[in-house]
């Protein structure tokens, strides 16, 4: 029976701390740690969206880059071959002139052992008729030591010459 | 995510708080050994009494005895009567056996416990008792707990701002975000909880810690607070006065002109409204009982388990000894158990006047439709 047999004391005693605990809490405590948790919130879901927003910025940024990236790679794919192309050709060039070079000295080459060559004859003709002149006038003088065969000899010639 | 903080601190509370009790639980078992043995002159060991003992309201704070000396806080007692004050400590009782200014405690009848008087033809008359009892000591020793607990918090709250909580600020926080969001803001909704969040937070945290702080029976704390029907009473009267004059027009139009009911449920005789005001006043006994009798019970329970040890003891040493270590173990549990309930009973009542007030501030969908059957019943 005591046990649910309330005192007005309690309840007045109860009244007044519930009451000042009460009134301070909502005047001194919770205004300042409602206001701060919306803050905070608040900040953490700007934080948040600002991060979103960067994040997303990054990627575009990134996929920039990787566009640039791409393009550049492409440029130099392109002026390599541009350039490799370039390289054939003028190693194609170079060489057909390197041919033709080599074949216009082989030519001259040719020409020109012609050339000495001809020279060659003549000179080894001359100094072949030299010679045989110098051994026909060996043998003329010979022939011709005695005055009785110069005299045969230049009789000759006169004739020759006569007959000429 | 909301919800790992919640039991990570729950779960450190039941730790800190649950060992404690271990301690303190042999401590209260040599205290309850004591006092029956005192005062029924090692007769008999009456459990039933000595639970209620230790449930109900005290003049003084009896700690424990030693020997046969009581260690024990008195308290004073204020009492009104017949136009006059008397002021004097409990001690003049000297625990209960004396009278004292021709007041004394009964010990039989309906007012068992309470302060009263001979009056000249042998009837025992009640003064208007404002004794500053041992609940009301409790009561204000873990009010300035919360207020020293709450103003330091609101403290580090104006000192972080922005940053993650510190200390005892991250003890609270997450019970003060649960209330807010979980209970109050679902049960009121996002327009009208802000006005009703710190009543329903002062609420929460009040019982809660009350509850709690019934658990540890170490003085100053061990009272049944919310375990007491005045205290519990205040608590329900507070969250009626709340919803009383928070409610709309609505509610109020719902209570005496309730819509969509027909015209003769209220015209002459008056039923519906009649059972509208008895809805509105079942709602605080409700919480009032509910959360009386769901303390009260944990600690009957506990102190039933406790008194085994005695009972056994009478019989046998051996048995007492050999029950204690059973008793010790359920007690255990009990509090365990007690500290969950401690947090679901305070979370229950914040929940349902919550929901009541929620009803009270509802804008009704249906108010045209009220308006209709309001013509008809002219």
């Amino acid at each position: 029976m005591e046990l649910i047999n309330p005192g007005i004391g309690l309840i007045f005693w109860m009244s007044l701390a519930f009451g000042i605990v009460f009134f301070i809490l909502k005047k001194f405590v919770w205004p300042p740690i409602i206001q701060a948790l919306n803050d905070r919130e608040r900040h953490i879901e700007e934080a948040l969206q600002a991060a979103d927003i960067a994040h997303e910025e990054m990627k575009k940024l990134k996929l920039d880059n990787e566009q640039l990236l791409k393009d550049a790679k492409e440029e130099r794919d392109a002026i390599m071959t541009e350039a490799r192309k370039i390289r054939e050709k003028m190693l194609e060039e170079a060489r057909v002139k390197a041919n033709q070079e080599a074949d216009r000295i082989v030519e001259s080459a040719k020409e020109r052992i012609n050339h000495e060559r001809l020279a060659a004859m003549t000179d080894i003709k001359n100094q072949i008729a030299e010679i045989s002149i110098e051994v026909a006038e060996r043998i003329l003088r010979e022939k011709l030591t005695a005055p009785k065969s110069q005299q045969e000899y230049i009789e000759r010639l006169l004739n020759e010459k006569q007959l000429n | 995510m909301k919800e790992s903080p919640f039991w990570r601190f729950i779960l450190v509370l039941v730790l800190t708080v649950g060992t404690l009790q271990v301690f303190a639980n042999e401590e209260q078992a040599t205290a309850t050994h004591e006092t029956p043995g005192e005062q029924h002159a090692e007769a008999d060991f009456n459990p039933g009494e000595v639970i209620i003992e230790h449930l109900v309201d005290a003049y003084e704070w009896h700690i424990a005895n030693i020997g046969h000396t009581h260690i024990s806080v008195p308290l004073p007692v204020i009492l009104y009567d017949e136009g006059q004050w008397h002021f004097f400590m409990s001690s003049k009782f000297h625990h209960g056996k004396e009278s004292y200014k021709g007041f004394y405690i009964t010990h039989t009848g309906m007012q068992k416990g309470k302060i009263v008087r001979k009056a000249a033809d042998g009837t025992e008359v009640k003064p208007l008792d404002f004794s500053f009892t041992k609940n009301a000591f409790a009561i204000f020793v873990s009010s300035a707990v919360i207020l020293l607990i709450f103003l330091s918090v609101a403290r580090s709250y104006k000192k972080t701002k922005r940053h993650a909580p510190k200390g005892l600020q991250s003890l609270v926080e997450p019970l003060i975000i649960f209330i807010r969001d979980e209970v109050v803001k679902t049960s009121i909704g996002e327009k009208h909880y802000l006005k009703f969040l710190p009543y329903l937070l002062t609420v929460f945290f009040f019982i809660f810690l009350n509850n709690v702080m019934g658990l540890i029976p170490i003085f100053p704390f061990g009272a049944n607070i919310t375990g007491n029907l005045a205290v519990t009473g205040v608590l329900a009267i507070c969250t009626f006065l709340t919803v009383s004059f928070g409610g709309n027009k609505n509610y109020w139009m719902h209570i005496f002109n309730t819509p969509g009911v027909p015209w003769w449920l209220k015209i002459p005789i008056p039923l519906m409204p009649i059972i509208e005001i008895v809805g509105m006043l079942t709602k605080p006994f409700v919480l009032m009982v509910r959360l009386f009798a769901n303390i009260t019970a944990g600690h009957i329970i506990i102190l039933g388990f406790v008194s085994l040890i005695f009972v056994f003891g009478k019989t046998s040493l051996y048995a007492g000894y050999g029950m204690s270590i059973l008793s010790v173990a359920l007690s255990i549990f009990m509090n365990f158990l007690e500290l969950l309930v401690a947090f679901i009973q305070a979370y229950v009542f914040t929940l349902l006047s919550s929901i009541f007030i929620g009803m009270a501030v509802e804008e009704h969908a249906h108010e045209e439709h009220a308006h209709d059957d309001h013509h008809d019943s002219h």
